[in-house]
């Protein structure tokens, strides 16, 4: 049942994260690009971690994809994008080709599996999961997010000094 | 929950961050400051952001063999971060010093450039200090995006525009590389904590063998060479370099590089020295193939900006010979030779900044004809600089270069340190040809709208004494590189 669904999942994905690049309308590359996003927050779904999920739909599918919507409006963007072939195109494509079967073989051959972590499901259980990120929040990682803060600020100010019109 | 609140506050040392938080604080305090001047009057914003930057350094230095840790191991403030912290504030100080004519000439003085600066020295403080992957990368993006903004800064030059463009494009997408190879380690190890991935390799000495774990480390690699533009990572360099300002220029090659070089060695040689015999070879590749192309392209350039560009491609190879070498003396060299590098590149600059016109069209080859006679004083500094480039003795260039190779020669790499000599012999030619043109061709301009200012005065001067003082009293400074060892 389960692995069902992630097949499902995973080639509505696929298929949606194909057509983003794929529309010549920008809107509508901005709606497929909401699919793929909610399919990754079906992933987290399945990988035991709502929180998660419910923040990829607020702040991915929500916030993050009506300033993308917001851009395109603004700079009225004209309704389709011309794109004219180039080898290079085709190159890449065949190179992500190749990389995708190494990575493919490699992960079958058992050569790539990770250690796991310090989070175990009696851990979630015991703790729940907000209160666990927001240790690795607060505790194990509070200066990370704390320059993020400052990282934040300066691209704020970067782009004021690059866009405003006169000095 | 109260558990947390304490846990979290336990964690908490602000003498760990402190250089970075009075930065930050004088950063947000300029921003208003510059808000609430007079249009195009940025003069007291400079001055102030000089007096943020010494009392960052005392803040800084006050901490030398007391070395603090904290936030659940994700910095440590020790002597290696304050050495390389200070190698920044030093870069920073003096492109504040040479850049407030140099704004005023070209038309943009905008007051948020000084703050951004401060900004980016305080990411490179957290590069250098930061014992958490996390905590790189986040420097490392503070320190980017400040400079993505500060070399596209004159909106109305299409080559400032370009480099500003092709930095970005190019910067984001080796933090990509990056950040994929720290999710690769992640995913191996189970943590982003150096030490933790030391103590996994010691307990997994397979994990060499491990795809995933070559895969991540490769990627983490390429994130680092690329902003120390060592080759094959390089091909931003000359573009960036020639199109950005010049005080940016000058900082970047000295300040981003040296913070660059500080994660790459603590990655490299607390994170993953169980992988050394791999690594050095690797390194060893690598160092000879950025200096050989560093050096071989600078001899057909024309342009003085770009050919400091390959030139800095060149030094970083040097650098990394110091990597290879994997010793103590190697080590300690690298930390002297990014001070040295400093000061003469950013001395070299700063003359640039004074014999260009608006525009800079004229800082080529012939544009420096006759230099040494019209303006003896900036040909004599330029040429100090020239020398210690090119690593000829009594200046600070000859002191470094022979600590770098006497690491090699030490650790037995005899045909690297043979290479790196070769390599600077290739180099004479084009740095000889900037005096040449200074000496011995005859003036075709009268360098009338060269106005020698005085802070820019000052940066060459402290440049010239740096170069000159660290060229014939190496040993004090040497010592201090030593305890900044791991």
């Amino acid at each position: 049942m389960q692995a069902i669904l992630f097949y499902l999942t995973a080639v509505v994905a696929i298929l949606s994260a194909f057509f983003v690049m794929k529309c010549r309308n920008p809107i509508n590359s901005a709606l497929n690009l909401v699919t793929t996003f909610l399919c990754l927050a079906v992933f987290y779904v399945m990988l035991e971690s709502p929180f998660m999920a419910a923040v990829q739909i607020m702040v991915y599918a929500g916030a993050i994809m009506v300033l993308i919507i917001f851009v395109i409006m603004l700079l009225n963007l004209g309704l389709t994008v011309k794109t004219r072939y180039t080898h290079g195109l085709a190159a890449g494509g065949i190179l992500s080709v190749m990389v995708l079967f190494v990575a493919n073989y490699f992960t079958r051959a058992g050569e790539a599996t990770g250690t796991g972590g310090s989070v175990t499901s009696e851990l979630i259980a015991s703790y729940g999961h907000t209160e666990l990120i927001g240790r690795a929040m607060f505790v194990d990682f509070l200066l990370p997010f704390e320059i993020a803060s400052i990282l934040l600020l300066v691209a704020i100010v970067g782009a004021v000094v690059l866009s405003k019109r006169k000095v | 929950m109260e558990n947390l609140v304490q846990e979290a506050i336990q964690n908490v040392n602000m003498q760990a961050i402190m250089p970075s938080l009075v930065l930050c604080v004088f950063g947000m305090v300029l921003l208003m400051v510059s808000v609430f001047s007079k249009r195009g009057n940025t003069t007291h914003v400079a001055w102030l952001s000089i007096a943020a930057l010494v009392i960052t350094g005392f803040v800084t230095l006050s901490g030398w063999n007391n070395p603090q840790g904290g936030f659940a191991d994700s910095v440590l403030f020790d002597n290696f971060a304050t050495f390389f912290s200070m190698i920044c504030i030093i870069a920073a100080g003096l492109t504040i010093l040479m850049s407030d004519d140099y704004l005023k000439r070209e038309g943009s003085p905008v007051g948020e450039y000084y703050p951004l600066i401060l900004f980016t020295t305080a990411g490179a403080m957290w590069m250098a200090s930061g014992t958490d992957l996390m905590t790189i990368f986040l420097g490392l993006e503070v320190l980017s995006i400040s400079l993505y903004v500060l070399a596209g800064f004159f909106r109305d030059q299409t080559r400032s525009n370009e480099a500003g463009l092709k930095y970005f494009f190019l910067g984001a997408f080796s933090t990509g590389f990056l950040l994929y190879g720290v999710a690769l380690l992640y995913g191996v190890t189970g943590t982003t904590k150096i030490q933790g991935i030391a103590a996994y390799v010691q307990a997994n000495p397979d994990s060499a063998m491990n795809t995933m774990f070559i895969a991540g480390g490769l990627l983490l690699l390429v994130g680092f060479l690329f902003k120390i533009a060592a080759a094959p990572f390089h091909m931003w360099t000359p573009d960036v370099y020639q199109g950005a300002p010049t005080p940016i220029t000058a900082f970047m090659s000295a300040g981003p590089k040296a913070a660059a070089f500080a994660a790459l060695m603590r990655v490299t040689i607390v994170g993953l020295d169980g992988l050394q015999s791999e690594l050095t070879s690797l390194f060893w590749v690598l160092a000879v193939l950025t200096m050989t192309v560093g050096n071989f392209i600078a001899l057909s350039q024309k342009d003085l900006k770009r050919m400091l560009a390959y030139s800095s491609i060149s030094h970083a190879g040097y650098a990394m010979v110091g990597l290879v070498a994997w010793n103590a003396v190697g080590l300690s060299a690298i930390l002297f030779y990014m001070l040295v590098y400093t000061f003469m590149n950013m001395g070299a600059f700063a003359v640039l900044v004074l014999i260009g016109k608006k525009g800079e069209d004229n800082l080529t080859l012939d544009g420096v004809a006759g230099l040494g006679y019209k303006k003896p004083i900036l040909g004599i500094a330029l040429t100090i600089f020239l020398f210690s480039l090119m690593g000829l003795p009594p200046t600070a260039g000859f002191t470094a270069k022979f600590y770098i190779f006497a690491g090699a020669i030490k650790a037995g790499y005899i045909w690297l340190a043979v290479l790196g000599v070769l390599n600077s012999a290739v180099s004479l030619y084009y740095y000889l040809r900037i005096m040449v043109q200074m000496y011995f061709k005859d003036p075709e301009e009268d360098f009338a709208w060269v106005k020698i200012n005085v802070p820019t005065a000052i940066s060459i001067a402290i440049s010239v004494v740096g170069v000159l003082y660290l060229g014939i009293v190496p040993g004090a400074v040497m010592n201090l590189a030593k305890l900044a060892g791991f």
